[in-house]
């Protein structure tokens, strides 16, 4: 990252903390891009500024996802991402939900959020609050779950089959005829938290 | 009709109701498993609900319990018609959290893969587009060059389509110097196939009248979709990510970035057609510098994220450790967050990846630019006749394999 969009964006940032103070909780510059921290209820709000002010101009919506995090609280983090073509510049805007929370939707400003916010729906079960037609979208009809939280096994918990005998595609729990296994390479030497047997006994050493 | 005979009865043939007609999951001008839900009046169009998913395959939720170079084949399946502009993207966010320098062989190599991948589509896109509205010629003429650039693919890694070729760091192999002659060979002929290609649509009756005035994108259409590539410069506005936020080395290339004017299939079509007269200039720019001494570096950077070079390998203990262990255990990405975006064919390609400093990424969101371009459907595709519905998805560019994932 040069110098120049370094000063660019740390300009941004000085710009919404002062114009946004109440809606701004946290801004960072890291791997050259500026991440915004929101509260979730200000959302609209912001986005909004985003849009129309003058220095920000963050007409095109990028990307809308979520982040689960089950250790922490809140649990999950929305994350958008903003475009602008004018500026030439991108923002992130996060905003930390907790898991019974609702997001206030930003269809109305963007209506590209429409589907953005029914794959967060579908995939972390976070509820958008006004948003006109909040079904789910990647998933199957009828599914049960929300496959992207981290408690969800990457196996899943249904799977189809055509049946010849019914004549049509038939539902079944998923039977796996040996267990999954997820291959953990990662070095015990260094990060990885291997408790031995004993361990438990050193009290508390870790 | 006087007016004076509304009361009488009216037969079963002149009583009009509206219908919901499902389009697709397997309909040809669907472009893969699209299931549309349309409600149409008469003929016209009153909503279009498209019904995605058919295909998702859940890459992400799988992305997150494999190491970050097991995850990258994964890139070829979302658009698997450019396969390595995709790579493109992920590589670009591993090495931008990495912090890795991609010597300038690499970088070269993946602005002319880049450019293939996009001529890949971009002939896809035109000529099956040219088949929705009726046209068998252009298709075949097209597969042709594709087959030759498919064959390109496989001479640089060993596959057609699934390629795995860039590789955080660089690229896997380098290029023989033959394929370098074969690839500026090729090069040479094309814009003689485009302008055949061009002979047959561009001024053809039956296809200007299936696409010019459909499917209008205007500049506040594409703002507020979240337009992106052909589907806004179309419209008229100059924005390509290679041009605007340069990545690798496309600032040392000269081309020109193709607007249309009107917004409407015709004119997305046109960019498309002149974009691959800009890709081939790109690609012969970059066989040129190529062979230029400057070039002449290694393919990966060598350090962590890259497999030592196969000869170390055969002497050094140390070597053959590095190699186990980085397709085992994988390399480390440190804690962070990135968005990374390039300029697929499509439109902006990005890898939002969130790493815990492990070997695995946290979340991996992969940003499809058809994604956007579907959702906005029922806004194109509303008032306009069954019939365009097919053009106006031919001009979309939509690729299944990346807008359900």
């Amino acid at each position: 990252m040069t110098d120049e969009t370094r000063a660019r964006l740390a300009d941004l940032a000085t710009h919404l903390g002062e114009r946004r103070r109440d809606d701004v909780v946290a801004t960072a510059i890291a791997a050259g891009e500026l991440a915004v921290e929101v509260a979730p209820g200000r959302i609209p709000a912001f986005v909004e500024f985003l849009r129309l002010d003058r220095r920000c101009r963050f007409s095109t919506l990028v990307d809308i996802t979520a982040v689960d995090h089950p250790d922490r609280s809140p649990r999950f983090d929305v994350v958008y991402h903003f475009l602008s073509m004018y500026e030439n510049q991108r923002i992130r805007v996060k905003a930390g939900v907790r898991e019974d929370e609702l997001v206030p939707s930003i269809t109305a400003i963007h209506p590209a959020a429409g589907w953005f916010e029914r794959e967060v729906f579908d995939m972390f079960g976070i509820l958008f609050a006004g948003h006109p037609d909040l079904r789910r979208i990647l998933t199957d009809y009828g599914f049960r779950g929300h496959p992207l939280r981290k408690d969800f096994p990457t196996t899943g918990h249904v799977e189809v089959r055509y049946d010849e005998a019914e004549k049509r595609v038939v539902y079944e729990p998923v039977m796996l005829v040996q267990d999954y296994r997820p291959f953990d390479f990662l070095s015990p030497w260094e990060g990885a938290r291997h408790i031995l047997p004993g361990d438990e006994r050193a009290g508390g050493a870790r | 009709m006087d007016g004076s005979r509304r009361g009488d009865v009216l037969t079963a043939e002149q009583r009009i109701r509206n219908f919901n007609l499902n389009f697709g999951p397997q309909h040809p001008a669907a472009h893969g498993v699209l299931r549309l839900v349309l409600e149409l009046d008469g003929e016209v169009v009153e909503r279009c609900d498209p019904h995605i998913g058919l295909l998702h395959r859940g890459t992400e939720k799988l992305m997150e319990s494999r190491t970050y170079l097991q995850n990258l084949p994964y890139l070829d399946r979302l658009d698997y018609v450019a396969p390595m502009n995709q790579e493109h993207a992920w590589c670009l966010a591993i090495e931008r959290l990495t912090g890795t320098e991609v010597p300038r062989r690499a970088q070269l190599i993946r602005v002319l893969y880049s450019e293939i991948g996009r001529i890949l589509n971009h002939l896809l896109n035109v000529t099956t587009q040219a088949m929705d509205v009726g046209a068998l010629t252009p298709p075949l003429w097209g597969f042709e060059e594709r087959e030759k650039l498919m064959i390109f693919y496989e001479r640089a890694c060993g596959a057609r389509l699934h390629a795995a070729y860039f590789r955080p760091g660089g690229v896997h192999q380098d290029l023989p110097p033959a394929l370098l002659d074969d690839i500026l060979a090729w090069a040479a002929t094309f814009p003689a196939v485009l302008d055949d290609i061009e002979i047959l649509l561009t001024e053809n009756r039956i296809f200007k009248q299936r696409n010019v005035d459909i499917g209008v994108v205007s500049e506040e259409d594409a703002l507020n979709w979240g337009f992106s590539g052909v589907m806004v410069r179309g419209s008229g506005m100059a924005w390509d990510l290679r041009r605007a936020q340069p990545y690798e080395c496309y600032d040392e290339f000269d081309f020109r970035i193709p607007v249309g004017r009107n917004g409407d299939c015709y004119d997305r079509y046109l960019c498309r057609m002149a974009e691959m007269r800009e890709s081939t200039r790109i690609i012969t720019q970059a066989v040129a510098k190529l062979r230029e001494p400057a070039a002449r570096t290694d393919v990966l950077a060598r350090g962590k994220v890259t497999p030592p070079p196969r000869a170390e390998m055969k002497t050094s203990m140390e070597a053959l450790i590095h190699h186990f262990k980085l397709y085992t255990e994988g390399f480390r990405v440190p804690a962070g967050e990135v968005y990374a975006a390039v300029e697929a064919p499509k439109g902006e390609f990005g890898v939002y990846l969130v790493a815990d400093g492990t070997n695995r990424p946290w979340r991996a969101k992969l940003r499809a630019p058809g994604f956007l371009h579907l959702q906005a459907m029922d806004h194109l595709a509303r008032g306009h006749l069954l019939a365009d519905v097919a053009a106006i998805i031919g001009s979309l560019d939509v690729v299944f394999g990346e807008i359900d994932r």
